[in-house]
């Protein structure tokens, strides 16, 4: 492109304090921001992606320190501001969208009150262009309804239409730049895509370098013009996003366009003449909180009516979107909710007619794997202890018991030294290994997984899904896979089992339920799952 | 636990506390074998002045009697006082904490509005009756400021079992079969400990200003000599004689002081993020 860089940073380094796992958070980082174009910067987490985010800002933490390196924007070096330049630069001329849009909003404030503090911030405009201004900004980023819109709280609005307004805020003062830190993070898949088409249709409309942070491929693979990879703060590759989306240079960028989940499922040989493992029949449960005496309780329905059955080494997948009500049917497949109706079978046991200690006895041959790797785990308890725990409590010798979580320990890839250490020593894919290892240390024949890869980095989760897809095999294992990831689901579900609003709504084998969805709401998830339209080389 | 005591010396505030705490127990362990005389006997002449003996370096009160002895005795009682009646709030209140913020439901309801029972009556005036009913005696007054100070142990333990018992390890736990009582007992409790270690230091000094509150009101036991029992008894002579009740009272306000700053210290050290952000 032939005009001069919006803004150019050459050979940034910001160090981190003394003691840390690395001297420096971003390590002679140097690229370009131009005029209409999207940059996007990826990394896994801890790459130092956020952190060239923030000095764009002047927002780094006091923590840190500028080493060395210029930014230079209108012929300014940003890293000389003072907090005085900085101010008058904010917002006008370099504006941000930050991850969390309930979190970045003044939950007391009025959403186009919050957008005319952007105005009176900088001085400008009357108070009546403001108000005018603001119903102006959020027609622009699609908000319905705007002149009544700008009246609502933050609370009364969905989560798209929060960081609608958080980049109709950033906007407002027709910035040159805007940075966005995983702005679509946070956001169900469909939301997402209408945000991403939303920042670059006003990216092209107006001619804006955007500086976008996100660690998922397909984001970037719908939205970037140019691609920055980095790795421990250092840039290893950068380049046109056909360059390096369709062929990476640097190893480390193949590996991670390997580990991308694709939407093709793998072949799978069909599954016949097997018995139920687990067998769901039209389970009901309604959420009811009540606010004390006068008011009307509040009723929240997470599943209605579901039924399903998952056969013996079978995966099904319960896929949907936040408040779907597919982690509540976990819970109450795992009996730490109670349906209020329903039945639900273990093979020819009735789970849901047991309690006390004859429900305790059966937990064993059903076991989960949460989320959260950091809060499953407890901090004061030895990795040895949590896994060799459950089956104490089964009445396992205690010996045998420490003995089988060692060889568990080798199983899921780590070595036998963890059982002596406290779960902080360890890494989020790491603790995830425990976590399965725990599950596994029962030999149960039904394995729950809530959402078990999502809190992972990429490579990471290619790898825990690598291995669940072994133990399942080897151990002869069913299992229930809950994701808000369709590309995950495609490559580890037998079925798929598609909910919204607490009812499944499409049922099927994962290879025909990608080729050809028939409920609507299928279709819009599956059209939304980013990356689908440039491809992405996976030979690493 | 090695950087816990790091943390802990780090802090000069809870250095300090903790040097006023350990000689005021060194005091309470040691003091009365190096002064084996009763506090009650009768010395030198009445309302000796300070600091013109020896023998009586903070004078004597009103019946001839060595106040410096009486301080020496006195911490044992105070400090005894302090601590046995914290344990026993604490026996009592982390019980129905834990039980009410795991069980929640009914249990909760029926254990918090009992709770609150207790906590609706002034904690004061509620010790005073016990112990005049009770008839003033160590017991009496253990019991009674043990009886007054549960609640709040209560209340704060219920909120941190509410807020732990939600987290995936213990939902692991129940999936893994253990026991209500093994998952409280080991998946809960330690991981709600450190506020409540917090709170109990802190206790610890309020339960020494509510022993000395009643021995002031001639409510303490009457064969021990305790600082507030030596205020209380100084009180009418107070113009003639301040030292009678300015030193047990600078020996309880020093006490107190120590035992809060140690409260705050192993507050920082134990919930090291919050404090990281504070400064």
């Amino acid at each position: 492109m032939p005009a001069p860089p919006a803004v150019s940073i050459k050979d940034l380094r910001i160090a981190l304090p003394p003691g840390g796992e690395r001297p420096f958070a971003v390590d002679n980082v140097s690229f370009d921001l131009n005029p209409g174009e999207i940059v996007c910067v990826v990394g896994e987490s801890g790459s130092g992606k956020s952190m060239c985010a923030h000095a764009l800002m002047g927002l780094l933490p006091d923590s840190v320190t500028t080493e060395s390196g210029t930014i230079s924007f209108e012929g300014k070096n940003l890293l000389s501001l003072d907090e005085n330049g900085w101010r008058d630069l904010r917002g006008r001329r370099i504006a941000m969208v930050f991850q969390e849009p309930m979190t970045a909003l003044n939950p007391l404030l009025r959403i186009g009150d919050q957008m005319m503090e952007v105005f009176e911030a900088h001085g400008l405009l009357t108070s009546r262009e403001r108000r005018r201004k603001a119903i102006e900004l959020a027609r622009e980023v699609g908000l319905p309804e705007p002149e009544r819109i700008v009246r609502a709280y933050p609370h009364q609005l969905s989560g798209g239409q929060r960081q609608r307004a958080m980049i109709a805020m950033a906007l407002a003062l027709e910035p040159a730049i805007l940075v966005a830190d995983e702005p679509t993070t946070a956001l169900d898949v469909t939301t997402q895509a209408q945000i991403l088409k939303l920042i670059r249709d006003l990216q092209r409309n107006r001619n804006m370098a955007v500086m976008f942070i996100t660690h998922d491929f397909g984001v970037v693979a719908d939205i970037a013009d140019r691609v920055v990879v980095l790795r421990h703060g250092q840039v290893v590759e950068q380049g046109r996003s056909e360059q390096v989306l369709g062929h990476p240079e640097h190893p480390y960028t193949k590996a991670l366009l390997a580990a991308v989940p694709s939407m093709d499922p793998p072949p799978r040989a069909p599954l016949t003449g097997r018995s139920k493992a687990v067998d769901v029949i039209g389970i009901d449960k309604t959420y009811v909180t009540s606010n004390g005496w006068f008011q009307r309780e509040r009723r929240v329905r997470a599943a209605y009516d579901v039924s399903f059955s998952i056969l013996q080494g079978e995966t099904v997948g319960l896929v949907g979107e936040s408040g779907s009500g597919k982690s509540s049917v976990a819970r109450l497949v795992m009996q730490l909710l109670e349906a209020d109706r329903g039945t639900i079978r273990l093979g020819d046991i009735d789970l849901t007619a047991l309690h006390g200690q004859a429900l305790r006895q059966q937990r064993r041959r059903i076991q989960m794997i949460f989320q959260d790797p950091f809060a499953s785990l407890n901090p004061r308890r030895k990795v040895g202890q949590i896994i060799s725990d459950g089956p104490i409590a089964h009445g396992a010798d205690a010996k045998q018991a420490r003995a089988r979580a060692g060889e568990l320990l080798g199983m899921v890839g780590l070595d036998a030294g963890a059982m002596e250490r406290y779960p902080h020593e360890f890494s989020g894919g790491q603790r995830q290994r425990i976590g399965i290892a725990r599950a596994l240390a029962l030999d149960p024949q039904v394995i729950v997984a809530d959402e078990a890869v999502s809190a992972l980095d990429v490579s990471v989760q290619a790898q825990v899904l690598k291995l669940l897809e072994d133990l399942k095999a080897r151990l002869g294992l069913s299992m229930l896979f809950i994701t808000h990831d369709l590309r995950v689901a495609a490559q580890i579900c037998d079925r798929i089992a598609v909910m919204q609003r607490g009812i499944i709504v499409e049922l099927k084998a994962t290879a025909a339920l990608f080729a050809a969805p028939e409920h609507q709401y299928t279709r819009e998830l599956l059209a939304a799952v980013p990356g689908q339209h440039r491809p992405i080389s996976r030979s690493a | 636990m090695r950087q816990f005591a790091r943390q802990m010396l780090r802090n000069p505030s809870g250095l300090i506390g903790l040097i006023i705490v350990v000689m005021a127990i060194l005091v309470a362990v040691v003091g009365p074998l190096i002064f084996p005389n009763s506090p009650w006997r009768m010395v030198q002449r009445p309302f000796l002045p300070p600091f013109t003996l020896s023998a009586v370096p903070l004078g004597t009160d009103a019946l001839g009697r060595d106040v410096f002895a009486g301080i020496i005795h006195g911490a044992r009682v105070s400090l005894l006082v302090g601590l046995v009646s914290t344990l026993a709030a604490l026996a009592v209140g982390v019980p129905l904490g834990a039980i009410a913020g795991y069980f929640g439901g009914r249990v909760d309801d029926a254990l918090m509005r009992f709770t609150e029972f207790f906590q609706t009556i002034p904690s004061f005036a509620l010790a005073i009756v016990l112990v005049a009913i009770l008839q003033p005696s160590i017991y009496s007054i253990v019991a009674a400021i043990a009886i007054v100070s549960w609640p709040p142990v209560a209340r704060l333990v219920r909120g941190e079992v509410l807020s732990l018992r939600t987290r995936e390890y213990v939902q692991a736990a129940i999936v893994t079969g253990q026991t209500n009582r093994w998952i409280i007992w080991h998946e809960i409790l330690p991981n709600a400990l450190s506020p409540v270690i917090v709170l109990a230091s802190l206790m610890i000094a309020t339960a020494i200003l509510l022993e000395s509150s009643l021995s002031f009101l001639g409510l303490g036991d009457p064969n021990l000599i305790s600082w507030g029992y030596m205020v209380g008894a100084g009180r009418t002579v107070i113009r003639q004689a301040w030292w009678i009740t300015v030193f047990p009272g600078l020996a309880i306000l020093l006490s107190v002081l120590g035992l809060n700053l140690v409260g705050e210290g192993l507050n920082d050290a134990l919930n090291p993020r919050l404090a990281r952000q504070g400064r």
